[in-house]
């Protein structure tokens, strides 16, 4: 098999204007990915399929990714003008200073593909793409057409993290019903809060559980309710 | 009115047999309960290994699985019920004519099981419906479900037919029909039948 960057380099070769990053997994397995961009993205996976190199015709796994927004704490050091008294005499200088900053690097939802090929006996070859954003911008373009396997398991993707494929020739929710508003994997989901805590719960558990029996009654102990 | 153990069995000696309608009457029903054919998850295979040959549910009367919940007294709850199944079990649950019993088989049918803590599993299914026996476990072993049916059979047989404590089905008044939960846009609606369910206590 072909390492990352070869397969990156003959995809620039092959489709013009083709975007491709590589992503490098440092664990142990080194099973590094390559980042498509979305308005190439149908084209290179049509490559990759269809190139008697790769012929990757066998579509394993899709599957979800969800990166919220990250707050991140910084020091920085910028120039500022500073009062002083330099041998005596009031001076202002600039100087450097450090500050602490804060920013927010936006999140987005991302999809995975695992790519095998059944006539080389080779692979995986993992491929991602990259929603613009979490809230309205989540549409990535389907590779259902491309590979037939990705039916069922995109519209799971969409059920679960919301990311929605377009060209998907049947996108509804498949494990949940059709009315529910939310996506149950994504990192800022809020589970309902309907089974009753263990009895001996502590920490942040047990604030959970505080929480519940204010707000419904449940976990009351039998002296508490005289029941 | 019960008749007398040892008066029975002197009659019986001299070839008189007494029994009251009753007895009769619970005798027959609890010999030919006819369960539901319905599975739900893997408890499912227990109860189809049950019904086969070596555990042998046709010794206690209860061999003939019906394919439609009209011509079913007994349904048994094996396995997961998921929020998006859990309309559709209360519905053929309703759908049942009475006299009809409830089993829930394993730890997901009583509690939620493994399960428990997830967004789209039902916390046990008698949030909305009656439940005549638990039987815990994952899954729980087919001998489980035949102490289940037992248990069932001893209720059964402990019914009076008037009085105030008789069974549902001879109350014109008693509800047969439970309502069924609606699926919201986050989740069940409402997330309990208070009726059926009270809210647990928690022995600390």
């Amino acid at each position: 098999m072909k390492t990352v960057d070869e397969i990156k380099a003959a995809i620039e070769a092959a489709v013009r204007g083709a975007r491709v990053d590589v992503l490098t997994n440092p664990g142990p397995s080194g099973q590094h990915s390559l980042l498509l961009a979305t308005s190439t993205a149908a084209a290179v996976a049509r490559f990759l399929r269809d190139d008697p190199e790769f012929a990757l015709d066998f579509l394993s796994n899709v599957t979800g990714v969800d990166w919220p927004d990250k707050e991140i704490t910084e020091k920085v050091k910028v120039p500022k003008q500073v009062v002083k008294t330099v041998e005596g005499v009031e001076q202002t200088v600039e100087e450097m200073v450090e500050e602490t900053r804060k920013r927010v690097e936006p999140g987005c939802l991302e999809a995975v593909y695992h790519l095998y090929s059944m006539a080389k006996k080779q692979g995986p070859v993992v491929i991602r793409m990259r929603t613009a954003n979490r809230s309205d911008n989540v549409t990535l373009p389907s590779f259902t057409p491309i590979w037939r396997s990705a039916e069922l398991q995109e519209r799971e993707v969409f059920d679960l993290y919301g990311i929605v494929f377009g060209g998907h020739p049947d996108l509804r929710r498949i494990l949940m019903w059709d009315g529910f508003k939310d996506h149950p994997m994504r990192k800022d989901y809020i589970e309902p809060d309907d089974f009753e805590y263990e009895p001996t719960a502590h920490d942040e558990v047990l604030a959970r559980a505080q929480a519940q029996k204010a707000a419904t009654g449940m976990g009351i102990t039998p002296q508490e309710s005289g029941r | 009115m019960a008749v007398d153990e040892g008066l029975k069995i002197e009659l019986g000696k001299q070839g008189i047999f007494v029994t009251s309608l009753q007895d009769l009457y619970n005798w027959g029903r609890r010999n030919s309960v006819w369960p539901m054919q319905f599975g739900l998850a893997c408890c499912a295979i227990e109860m189809i290994a049950t019904t086969m040959a070596r555990y042998d549910m046709a010794r206690f009367g209860a061999e003939v699985f019906r394919p439609s919940p009209r011509q079913a007294d007994m349904m048994i709850i094996s396995g997961t019920v998921t929020k998006k199944m859990a309309p559709q079990v209360v519905r053929l649950y309703n759908q049942m004519a009475e006299p009809k019993y409830v089993i829930a088989m394993g730890a997901c049918a009583i509690s939620g099981g493994p399960f428990k803590q997830g967004y789209n599993v039902l916390k046990g299914i008698d949030r909305y419906i009656p439940v005549d026996v638990h039987i815990p476990g994952c899954p729980p072993r087919p001998e489980a479900l035949l102490q289940a049916l037992i248990t069932l059979q001893k209720k059964i047989d402990g019914q009076h037919l008037t009085g105030e404590d008789r069974p549902r089905f001879l109350n014109a008044e008693a509800q047969s029909e439970f309502p069924v939960p609606e699926q919201g846009e986050h989740d069940l609606e409402p997330t309990s039948n208070k009726d059926v369910w009270p809210v647990p206590l928690v022995i600390r």
